[in-house]
């Protein structure tokens, strides 16, 4: 369903990510993994349009969307979760997750079922966002996603600055989601949190591929992840 | 001296300049754009106003159902072809632009009309007054326009807090490119609010012209009332607004109780003194950056 080829994109005059070539089938899940500053935040803001690809085409469901603005790419489903959740402060949860309805797709994912999924999210439903502890928020994150009904979701570094017993609650709703017919597209820093959800690993290294593929030990995986020589 | 009755009057007279803060805090609140062509555009909708009147001979209110949603869409359009390419980091492209405009819509309306004092009437209702005791005279008109603008205040904050668009203008306020990831394009929750302060101003610019009179040049007071009272009641608060603008209302009518001629000093110096000392305003929200 999403075909990327040869995308690259950048910062004004500096290239952030080179010629990425990957590929997500319907109902499937990706895990584009690398160090700090390696472009995996950038490549998922290329692909949801909050950032132009400076070359290369992003097809998605059978259309080249790389030209679209990024309202465009929600509507069609391609939904991302931001880095930092970027939640809208003065608004309470409730109402972060109604600015979703605005993409008008519909599916499985109604408030309801949103609700249903995130028990949290909904004792907090009328707290203002900003008033969120950072599980909290990036659960809300994910919830108003959802409630875009997403056919493709990007997650961008669920993980970042949560304690590990709330990252494993988040990520154990990932197969939930995948169940649907949702495909996921998420961007970690910890590999072995990565691992765990998906079989198949995108690495980046300076952004460049530096590996892609399944069935990697440690060994190969750091070392792309880390652009060290394989040890053997 | 019996300052009960400045008192009501600048109550009152709050209500007209709440109706014109109205939109400029709109504005101000979900662009960061200030518009410094907005008093212009008051009077625009008043001159409007009167050729409609003159050439259809209605009221000026029925002239009001054709002119506030003329003026609606001129802000849309506005919005979309022009203000839409001015925002960004920097205030400077929307303060030297809208100043531009006020000067073309000053110049076009001398153009059009001419540099006289011009007024819109109600006939009667103008100077129709209800007798309180203690010999104090409320006017029918400006009594009206404080009605019209808590009725109009009241819609807006409900529009605000209750409805999706609502939502999605104060989404928008707080982090546009987020809003962008829900499907909705942030320009044309822009250009929304931009229209309803447009309507707005509208409405205040033929209050306005009724109450006291305009010229090609008037909306450059307008805009400084309008401005002293979002500051007075703290910026992004619509209720603090309506505060703001009565404190300023008041303000005037007792100081030209005083001394008749410095009416409008009065109001500047009550704004100066908030300003001074508290700079967030009444309703004291905090100003994000």
């Amino acid at each position: 369903m999403l075909q990327v080829k040869k995308l690259s994109a950048a910062y004004g005059q500096v290239t952030a990510v080179r010629d990425i070539d990957l590929s997500l089938d319907e109902g499937g899940i990706l895990a584009v993994i690398g160090a700090n500053g390696a472009g995996k935040s950038t490549l998922l803001k290329t692909i949801a349009g909050q950032l132009p690809a400076k070359s290369g085409s992003i097809n998605f469901e059978g259309q080249d969307i790389s030209a679209l603005p990024a309202f465009e790419r929600a509507k069609r489903g391609v939904v991302m979760v931001p880095e930092g959740r970027r939640l809208f402060p003065s608004l309470t949860v409730h109402e972060n997750l109604q600015t979703a309805l605005s993409s008008k797709r519909k599916g499985f994912w109604n408030l309801e079922n949103v609700y249903d999924l995130f028990p949290l999210v909904s004792e907090r439903k009328d707290r203002r966002a900003g008033n969120l502890s950072g599980g909290e928020q990036q659960a809300t994150a994910i919830a108003r996603a959802l409630v875009a009904n997403p056919r493709l979701l990007l997650l961008d570094e669920v993980s970042l600055g949560l304690a590990p017993a709330i990252i494993s609650e988040l990520y154990a709703i990932l197969p939930k989601i995948l169940a649907q017919g949702t495909s996921i597209l998420l961007v970690e820093q910890d590999v072995s949190q990565a691992l765990k959800v998906s079989d198949e690993v995108h690495c980046l290294l300076q952004g460049s591929t530096s590996l892609a593929g399944k069935n990697f030990d440690m060994a190969e995986i750091s070392a792309a992840y880390f652009g060290s020589e394989v040890k053997r | 001296m019996n300052l009960l009755d400045p008192i009501i009057q600048g109550i009152l007279l709050g209500g007209l300049y709440a109706l014109f803060a109205a939109g400029l805090s709109l504005m101000f609140g979900v662009m960061r754009i200030v518009n410094l062509a907005y008093g212009d555009f008051a009077v625009l909708a008043a001159y409007a106003s009167l050729v409609v009147v003159n050439a259809a001979l209605v009221n000026p209110l029925v002239a009001l159902v054709f002119i506030a949603p003329a003026m609606a869409l001129i802000g849309y359009v506005l919005q979309r072809t022009i203000l839409q390419r001015t925002l960004g980091l920097s205030p400077l492209p929307s303060l030297l632009v809208t100043f531009g405009l006020s000067i073309i819509v000053q110049n076009l309306l001398l153009m059009f009309g001419s540099a006289d004092q011009q007024r819109l009437t109600l006939g009667d209702i103008d100077t129709a007054s209800i007798v309180l005791p203690l010999d104090i005279h409320i006017g029918v008109f400006p009594l009206a326009v404080f009605i019209l603008a808590i009725v109009i205040l009241s819609a807006l904050s409900w529009f605000m807090a209750s409805t999706q668009y609502g939502r999605l203008v104060r989404a928008v306020s707080d982090d546009p490119a987020t809003v962008e990831l829900q499907g909705v394009n942030p320009k044309q929750i822009f250009a929304l609010a931009t229209a309803i302060a447009f309507g707005l101003v509208a409405v205040a610019g033929v209050a306005a012209g009724i109450q006291t009179s305009f010229n090609p040049t008037s909306g450059s007071m307008l805009l400084i009332f309008a401005f002293e009272a979002v500051i007075i009641g703290g910026l992004g608060s619509l209720w603090g607004t309506l505060g703001g603008a009565m404190i300023l209302g008041v303000a005037q009518t007792v100081g030209a109780a005083f001394a008749p001629a410095q009416q409008i000093l009065a109001g500047h110096l009550v704004f100066l003194i908030f300003l001074a000392f508290l700079p967030n305003g009444i309703s004291r929200r905090k100003v994000r950056a």
